[in-house]
């Protein structure tokens, strides 16, 4: 499955759903901030890694599923719950490239320039949740089991 | 005290936002997941922390967040099954979970950071 870009999915988002996203991680950060200076960079640090864009995205996720259904005719439906848990899915694999870019941050900052450390972990973080992110989507394993059964026999 | 909080907040919302406009136009929806989950606020403090407290200090904020993450990883496996086994809102569980990463945190904290 390739990986597409589809500007037009900007249309469907009003600017007060982004103004939302914006004060939900401003919030979060001068929060992080406030932590840190308050009981130190120990449990701040904790605070790097607070889901402070899944809340939003998911239920504006669901949101925009459940009215595209909607326009369709069809009034009851869970595929914007399941737009949803995709995206949890996705998270998952995104935090898990986030351990990455922590650790490549704790170990390396005192020893590299600030700009090459954080870009490195940027660019390992991407890379380690795409390729957890492509074994899951191409493994065996992850196909339905009926998909399985039919590939063996 | 309020001018370096009004930079923190506009500079985490920048970052935060670039984020989740790249979730908003990537597909297939499971890549665009990642995104969700992007450092973007450690992205915007760390380079702050960098800047006015040294890299050390910075240094020991990444450690904590590697405990962080690991709660990250806790909650979103339980927003997948509240969402794709339960079929509840999308809202309720993103924000009741919230419980889940400050438990899976503040235990980490406990035993492995403090």
């Amino acid at each position: 499955m390739v990986v597409k870009w589809n500007v037009g999915a900007l249309k469907r988002t009003q600017w007060h759903e982004y103004l939302v996203r914006f004060a939900l991680g401003g919030g979060i950060t001068a929060l992080t901030g406030w932590l840190g200076e308050k009981w130190g960079p120990i449990v701040g640090g904790l605070f790097l890694a607070f889901p402070a864009i899944f809340p939003a995205s998911a239920t504006l996720l669901e949101k925009h599923q459940t009215e595209k259904k909607r326009r369709a005719g069809i009034a009851h439906t869970m595929r914007g719950r399941d737009a949803a848990a995709l995206d949890a899915r996705g998270a998952v694999m995104g935090a898990l490239g986030g351990m990455a870019f922590a650790l490549i941050v704790w170990k390396l900052l005192p020893h590299m320039g600030a700009v090459s450390t954080l870009s490195l972990a940027l660019g390992c973080w991407f890379g380690v949740s795409s390729v957890v992110w492509y074994v899951r989507k191409h493994h065996p394993w992850s196909r339905p089991r009926t998909a399985r059964s039919v590939t063996r026999s | 005290m309020v001018k370096p909080m009004l930079i923190r907040f506009l500079i985490g919302g920048t970052v935060v936002t670039v984020f989740s406009v790249l979730a908003d136009v990537l597909r297939p929806k499971g890549f665009a997941g990642l995104f969700s989950a992007a450092p973007s606020v450690a992205l915007a403090t760390l380079t702050l922390a960098v800047t006015h407290e040294g890299a050390g200090y910075a240094a020991l904020e990444a450690r904590s967040m590697l405990a962080g993450e690991v709660a990250l990883v806790v909650y979103a496996l339980c927003c997948v099954y509240f969402l794709r086994v339960r079929h509840r809102r999308s809202a309720v569980i993103a924000l009741s979970m919230l419980g889940v990463w400050a438990v899976v945190a503040a235990l980490l904290y406990l035993e492995a950071l403090r």
